[in-house]
């Protein structure tokens, strides 16, 4: 076995160690910021994985949007709200755990009969390196151009709902009566986002 | 282009000579470079600490550091041996774990970046096909750093500094991004090599400065405030934050978050004159000169002086850029945190785009003059 190799199979049990122990990390964590954290680490070592596969800019990309800006928000989430109170005892927890833990069991079931009785050694096409960044390139403006323009989009009908939800002045417009007594809480914390509220409403 | 002096092949000659297998000697030549970087790296956070100091100094009509070497050029040596054997606190109510793993991912991914900087044609670690879309995508993982640190430091000052930090970086690297796409566009490669090769066919007329003048501003800004420069140093805004992340951090890791910042400073400034201002070219080219001189370029001689002349070029042009970052500092005020993000969003992207477009438009329209 040549250095080449051995450092590559090195690499790739790491990484899979790392992927599969963070990921079980990520759901079994008690501490959700802990979790978080460990998912960028899960995210950094798919990138990783992608890297040994020969896809350089496919593993930049992976670390600029999920760990760069996907990870970051969820941290941010996590830290804007993170407030330390008890979870209310849910009924039936037991239950609920033990379907969702079953219904878990049978994916990976599945996912692992996929794995075996699939005849992986088919040789595919050449790996490119770093011709597929031209490669993409052109895939996006061509015959994935609908698909590309569609999910830009539905990013931006994501945004949008988002400014609405966040904009407290076009909440003010819709509320009830009722929710006046929230609605001056919301307006002390928030004057700078109410300066054009109109004033006959 | 690989022609001329390549020192890994006499390198692994050498010790091929000396009874070892080619493989154990391309083992043993991959350390070298990177270690030699590291070193660069670290001598130039040094000399960056001291030329701060000096300019902050002349700035304040004060004289600054005087009795550690001949003009205080030890005081920096003296800072860093000072922290080395501080005392590491770590706060009673912090999180060990995370506060220890903080200023690591803080620093690791700048150090990395090296890896893509050309100081000459053969000079750099690694030629990645993916060059500066790698250098964005691991700076993007600095923020991540800054708010582990900041939270987990269990303060409300390091926690504020920390999100503040981490909105500052995502909200400025997109400009950045475009502005860098606007030169990829231009030299049609991600690769630092290529990108300084097609700016040094006519030496200091052919800079990209010249082709790229708004995103030449845009890229200065946009790396000011990814490395947390005083326009845009909210995230340890002291009047405000205390020290923002870094509160609560002491000895070591606080010193790995001041090399990191001023290794990033370095960086920042060596990526500026990668992209805009030739890299290693002289303002006019070797190449030329040494025509007129009626030499051969790929004598050994002319390989050496090349290779000379294209790191001192670097690291000039790199610390007139890092010369102007300390006057900034010293001379402007902070901006307010809104006024942040509305020069970012607001003002930075939208011309960043329309460069982006103008830039495609002119390399259609004079594909001579924008690389076609």
């Amino acid at each position: 076995m040549t250095i080449a190799s051995s450092t590559e199979l090195i690499c790739f049990l790491l990484l899979g160690v790392g992927v599969v122990l963070g990921s079980i990390g990520v759901v079994l964590l008690e501490n959700i910021v802990y979790s978080a954290f460990l998912l960028g680490g899960v995210f950094l070592s798919v990138a990783g994985l992608y890297l040994l596969l020969n896809a350089s800019f496919v593993a930049a990309a992976q670390v600029l949007v999920y760990v760069g800006a996907v990870n970051v928000l969820i941290l941010f989430a996590i830290m804007l709200v993170n407030k330390k109170e008890d979870l209310k005892v849910i009924k039936s927890l037991r239950l609920r755990r033990i379907l969702s833990g079953g219904v878990c069991f049978g994916l990976l079931f599945l996912l692992v009969r996929v794995v075996i009785t699939t005849n992986w050694s088919l040789p595919g096409p050449v790996a490119i390196g770093e011709a597929a960044t031209e490669r993409i390139g052109e895939h996006l403006f061509t015959d994935y151009l609908l698909p590309f323009e569609l999910a830009s989009v539905l990013l931006l009908m994501a945004m949008i709902g988002a400014i609405v939800l966040a904009r407290k002045d076009v909440v003010y417009l819709e509320s009830t009566p009722e929710s006046d007594l929230k609605q001056g809480l919301i307006e002390q914390a928030q004057p700078t986002l109410l300066a054009d509220k109109p004033t006959n409403s | 282009m690989s022609a001329g002096l390549d020192l890994e092949f006499s390198f692994s000659q050498v010790l091929q000579g000396l009874g070892l297998t080619p493989q154990l000697a391309h083992l043993l030549w991959l350390p070298l470079p990177m270690l030699l970087v590291l070193v660069a790296a670290v001598i130039g956070v040094l000399v960056t600490v001291w030329l701060e100091r000096k300019i902050s100094a002349a700035a304040q009509q004060r004289i600054g550091p005087e009795y550690a070497g001949a003009l205080g050029i030890l005081q920096p040596m003296a800072d860093g041996l000072k922290l080395l054997v501080k005392e590491d606190v770590i706060p009673a109510k912090a999180d060990g774990m995370l506060f220890t793993l903080g200023p690591v991912l803080v620093l690791v991914p700048v150090i990395l970046s090296w890896l893509i900087v050309p100081f000459g044609q053969n000079l750099l670690i690694s030629n990645v096909g993916v060059g500066v879309f790698l250098w964005i995508a691991l700076s993007s993982i600095q923020p991540i750093g800054l708010l582990m640190s900041g939270y987990a430091s269990n303060n409300k000052y390091s926690l504020l500094g920390g999100l503040r930090a981490a909105a500052q970086s995502i909200s400025y690297e997109i400009p950045l991004a475009l502005s860098v796409l606007a030169v990829v566009m231009m030299s049609n490669s991600l690769s630092t090599i290529d990108i300084v090769d097609q700016q040094n066919g006519a030496g200091l007329l052919s800079w990209n400065v010249w082709r790229q003048p708004v995103g030449f501003v845009i890229f200065w800004i946009c790396v000011l405030a990814e490395c947390e420069r005083l326009p845009f140093d909210l995230p340890e805004a002291e009047e405000e934050l205390v020290a923002g992340y870094q509160t609560e951090y002491a000895g070591m890791k606080f010193a790995l978050f001041y090399l990191g910042s001023y290794i990033n400073l370095v960086l920042s400034a060596l990526l500026v004159s990668v992209l805009y201002l030739g890299g290693w070219g002289f303002p006019i080219p070797v190449e030329w000169m040494a025509s007129w001189l009626g030499q051969e370029v790929d004598t050994p001689v002319i390989q050496v002086f090349t290779a000379s002349i294209g790191i001192s070029m670097t690291i000039l042009k790199a610390y007139l850029l890092v010369f102007l970052a300390i006057l900034l500092r010293w001379t402007t005020p902070r901006v307010r945190i809104d006024q942040l993000l509305d020069l970012g969003w607001k003002f930075l992207l939208p011309i960043s785009l329309v460069n982006l477009l103008a830039t495609a438009a002119l390399k259609l329209v004079f594909p001579v003059a924008f690389g076609g």
